[in-house]
């Protein structure tokens, strides 16, 4: 039977009543990661980003026969070289920030990402990528794995999720990330004030440390709580944080000034997530003019990455940082009728990070729609992938956060060539 | 304040969106199965007329700084909603339109970026008898349909302008078809993603073709209205084949028809959706999850049972309904308490039973974007996720802090609520707030809590300034707990 993301609900409450048998971890606070200050932080596209609006294949001429009205014109990309098949492509013209990183040698780019069978649903989609497993996607997330394996106790903000609910990748088998939408707004209130308030917030630490053995449900709800109570001051020391640069009034580019806050006032969490949406671009993606979704879409990533990228450096945590950027899927070669694009196959993921090895990896595929083309499926229809999904993340994991790929993936994925970091 | 009927209570959290004491007096009055005839057999037509007691006294507040446009201003209607909630005569009427609210779900924004603002507001929940044009919003429909038949909601659902916009049905043509809803409809609508193959969905999406929408009437006035048009010049005629029957024989095949009489593809199509064992089977569980337990998986004899129910009576909701509450497992009280409460299910309770003259549930609006709920605005056609995904650190601490608002608007009621039971902190506790809260009694731990925070700061003599602080402190506490987040 497929599952669903709801069908992890239950997993979930069985999972945390192991975590709440031992709720040693979350009630000490002592920051036990020690002197690595590295962190992952993810930055997931939703809705399935149309990779090749991303990363534009532009000398190839059926990328603009079967994309007549939405192609990106040749002259327009923002050139990044050939890949290793000889493949010329070129960033989206409104990628202007991520170009300016790509100069500097600290942006990877790998195509064709994906698995065997890709889901077009975006609900599975998102459950394949977040546990890493194709066939099974009931369990915990792959990077809630991660944080169940750090020596205990962990940090409650080892994980930071700048949304909410706390997405399927941060959700282990014994500890889950934090949500924290706003620095600002993660306050406690109380009906009253001066001491009555002291004693409401004492009360309140207190019936959230209650965690009930035997209902599983309410300890999880009540760890919530606890975590709540317990990380208040830490994060709001965290809005306080200026910045070095500006960070444009939208979403994605605050979240990621709160990352930067986080990473500055020394927080000590370990992975990030950041999620930015729109990117279901069915109708009207508008993707070859100046204005448009799509356009508006990359321009904001494009500018908040950059903005990220540069307060990090100027506060010497560049180093430290290794950003992955990824959607679901990527979408049909061929535009519909609505100056869109359907649910397809394989993506582009990317790495940002000042040790990240810049460059072009794995190739392009060719779009011609001949049903043998073997770098497409369905019918040439979809781009099919060339390096799985989970050998990106072992990369990651195996190099950077220092951790079992094998472990954490349940099989080894490693893939030499995929050498970004 | 003695608890009368444990039952009673859990019913009205369950089915309605919990009960104030007197309500849940008078149900418990009517016996168990009287109760749930009463939920089930409501007046539509009382329902209707609470709209008239919007701004008037002995009412929970909406906030306008102008005129109150509920019909075209999406924050009025979000307010207009919320006031339902409290006060509908006809609860499960507004617990039904938001089960399929997240069912079906469909985000003002998007609807409103292609038809503007006013008209975005019209189309989500416009009430046909209040607006010039006499537009029907989508859950308004979801209000009107909201017991009847499956298949009817379904067809009602694909033919309305909203959901012509939200999946860009509008936008899938006989050359170019557009598969988001054709995907939808059989991926989440439906008998869900085990059940269908890619093929289906590019047959779905031509089986769609020409379904759009029309305004009708004169858009120099405001008499106006979208409705449902076949555009059979946009219909892709041949046969489409699915990997499932379509028809009673078993036949698999929409058959090839004259572009004009194209519109009964998509029909047959909804019908064989609708009447699939699969989907009977999921809306079974879905019913489950929302009614029952989302801590515990019903079994499959249950779901069977549900399921033909609904097969048999030819996809009626209301039978399917009262086999649900009339189960054993509904009224077995270790399902108590077992639902994780949506943000607007916490909200409207704790409005009903702390408190709500003198506080408009426009102060709820904001709180309720940050316990991750915002009506008209699901995050995605899937819905929002449910169950523990409610809780996070931020979405909790969000919670807690509404229950403090709240508190705080109301220490003066409860203060004077909570004079009958200021002889001790005991009392206070478990005589005054927790009968009001219908809640279950806490664990030792909780409850030494709660005893400490009431004598914290002096000796307890029940004095009007004690009372003004602690009857709120102690509701605050109970209701930005763990328990109170369960019905």
């Amino acid at each position: 039977m497929a599952t669903t993301r709801r069908d992890f609900i239950r997993g979930g409450v069985s999972a945390f009543t192991l975590t709440f048998a031992a709720p040693a971890f979350i009630s000490d606070l002592a920051r036990a990661q020690g002197a690595n200050r590295r962190n992952l932080v993810i930055l997931y596209l939703s809705g399935g980003n149309d990779a090749l609006s991303t990363l534009i294949p532009y000398t190839d001429p059926f990328y603009f026969s079967r994309r007549p009205t939405i192609a990106v014109p040749a002259g327009s990309v923002l050139q990044v070289g050939t890949d290793s098949s000889g493949k010329a492509l070129g960033l989206h013209p409104r990628l202007t920030g991520l170009k300016q990183i790509w100069d500097q040698g600290h942006l990877a780019l790998i195509q064709r990402t994906g698995y065997n069978n890709s889901s077009r649903s975006h609900f599975l989609g998102n459950d394949i990528w977040s546990t890493a497993n194709v066939s099974n996607t009931t369990g915990s997330g792959w990077l809630g794995r991660y944080l169940d394996q750090l020596p205990t106790p962990i940090d409650p903000l080892a994980g930071w999720c700048t949304t909410s609910p706390v997405p399927h990748t941060l959700i282990g088998n014994f500890v889950t990330a934090p949500s924290i939408p706003s620095p600002s707004g993660y306050a406690f209130q109380s009906p009253n004030s001066g001491t009555e308030a002291t004693y409401s917030r004492t009360a309140m630490t207190s019936i959230a440390s209650h965690l009930p053995a035997d209902r599983p449900q309410v300890a999880f709800v009540s760890g919530t709580a606890q975590a709540a109570m317990a990380t208040l001051d830490k994060v709001g020391s965290v809005a306080t944080y200026g910045g070095t640069v500006t960070y444009a009034n939208n979403g994605l580019a605050q979240a990621l000034k709160a990352v930067a806050g986080a990473m500055v006032k020394g927080i000590g969490t370990k992975v990030f997530w950041v999620q930015t949406g729109g990117f279901d671009t069915h109708a009207n993606q508008g993707v070859n003019q100046t204005a448009g979704t799509y356009a508006t879409n990359m321009a904001t990533i494009g500018d908040s990455v950059l903005a990220f990228h540069n307060d990090l450096k100027n506060q010497g945590l560049l180093n430290d940082t290794c950003v992955l950027m990824f959607s679901e899927f990527g979408r049909r070669i061929t535009e519909n009728g609505s100056n869109g694009t359907d649910h397809g196959g394989a993506g582009v993921m990317f790495a940002m990070g000042g040790l990240v090895k810049g460059g072009l990896y794995g190739t392009a595929a060719s779009l011609n729609p001949d049903a043998s083309n073997p770098t497409l499926e369905n019918s040439g229809g979809d781009i099919r992938f060339e390096n799985d999904f989970r050998s990106v993340y072992a990369r990651a994991i195996d190099n950077w956060l220092g951790a079992n790929s094998v472990t954490l993936l349940n099989g080894d994925f490693k893939k030499s060539s995929l050498s970004y970091i | 304040m003695a608890r009368i009927s444990p039952l009673t209570e859990h019913l009205l959290r369950r089915v309605a969106f919990s009960g104030t004491a007197e309500e849940i007096a008078n149900f418990a009055e009517l016996g168990y199965s009287g109760a749930v005839d009463a939920l089930l057999n409501y007046d539509a037509n009382a329902a209707l007329a609470i709209d008239d007691k919007i701004r008037t006294p002995g009412y929970v507040g909406v906030v306008a700084t102008r005129e109150f446009t509920p019909n075209t201003n999406i924050t009025d209607t979000r307010q207009r909603w919320l006031f339902r909630m409290v006060h509908s005569p006809a609860p499960l009427q507004e617990k039904m339109a938001l089960f399929w609210h997240n069912h079906f779900a469909t985000g003002y924004n998007k609807v409103a970026g292609v038809v503007g603002a006013t008209d975005g507001a019209r189309l989500m929940d416009a009430r046909p008898s209040q607006d010039p044009g006499g537009q029907l919003g989508q859950i308004e429909m979801f209000r009107q349909k909201a017991l009847g038949s499956f298949t009817d909601l379904l067809t009602g659902v694909a033919e309305h302008p909203s959901m012509s916009i939200w999946l860009d049905g509008r936008q899938n043509t006989r050359t170019s078809p557009q598969e988001n809803f054709g995907r939808e409809i059989m991926e989440l609508f439906t008998f869900g993603v085990a059940n269908y193959v890619e093929a289906d969905v590019y047959a779905a999406a031509r089986v769609f073709t020409g379904w759009n929408y029309q305004s009708i009437g004169d858009r120099a006035t405001t008499n106006y209205a979208y409705s449902f048009i076949f555009n059979s010049a946009q219909h892709e005629t041949t046969a489409k084949t699915f990997s499932f029957p379509i028809y009673s024989n078993g036949s698999k095949t929409i058959p090839a028809r004259a572009a004009t009489a194209g519109m009964q593809d998509g029909l047959d199509l909804i019908t064989a959706l609708a009447t699939h064992p699969e989907t009977a089977k999921r809306l079974a569980r879905k019913l489950w999850s929302f009614f029952v337990s989302e801590t515990k998986e019903p079994d499959n004899s249950w779901v069977d049972s549900i399921a033909a129910v609904y097969l048999s009576s030819g996809t009626l909701i209301k039978p399917t309904l009262k086999a649900v509450f009339m189960s054993p497992q509904f009224q077995d009280s270790a399902n108590y308490f077992t639902r994780y409460a949506w943000p607007v299910e916490y909200v409207v309770r704790s409005l009903k039973q702390v408190g709500y003259l003198g506080f408009s549930v426009n102060d709820a609006l904001t709180p309720l974007v940050n316990m991750g709920q915002t009506l008209y605005e699901p995050p995605d056609v899937s819905g929002w996720d449910l169950g523990t995904w409610w809780f996070s650190t931020g979405g909790m601490l969000s919670r807690m802090n509404f229950a403090a608002a709240l508190a705080s608007n109301q220490k003066f009621s409860l203060r004077d609520l909570s004079r009958p039971y200021k002889a001790t902190p005991e009392s206070m506790i478990s005589n005054f707030a927790l009968s009001r809260l219908t809640t279950r009694t806490p664990d030792q731990p909780v409850y030494d809590a709660l005893v400490s925070y009431v004598r914290a700061g002096g000796t307890w003599t029940g004095s009007d300034t004690q009372l003004t602080n602690k009857a709120g402190g102690i509701i605050h506490l109970l209701t930005g707990s763990a328990d109170y987040q369960f019905v």
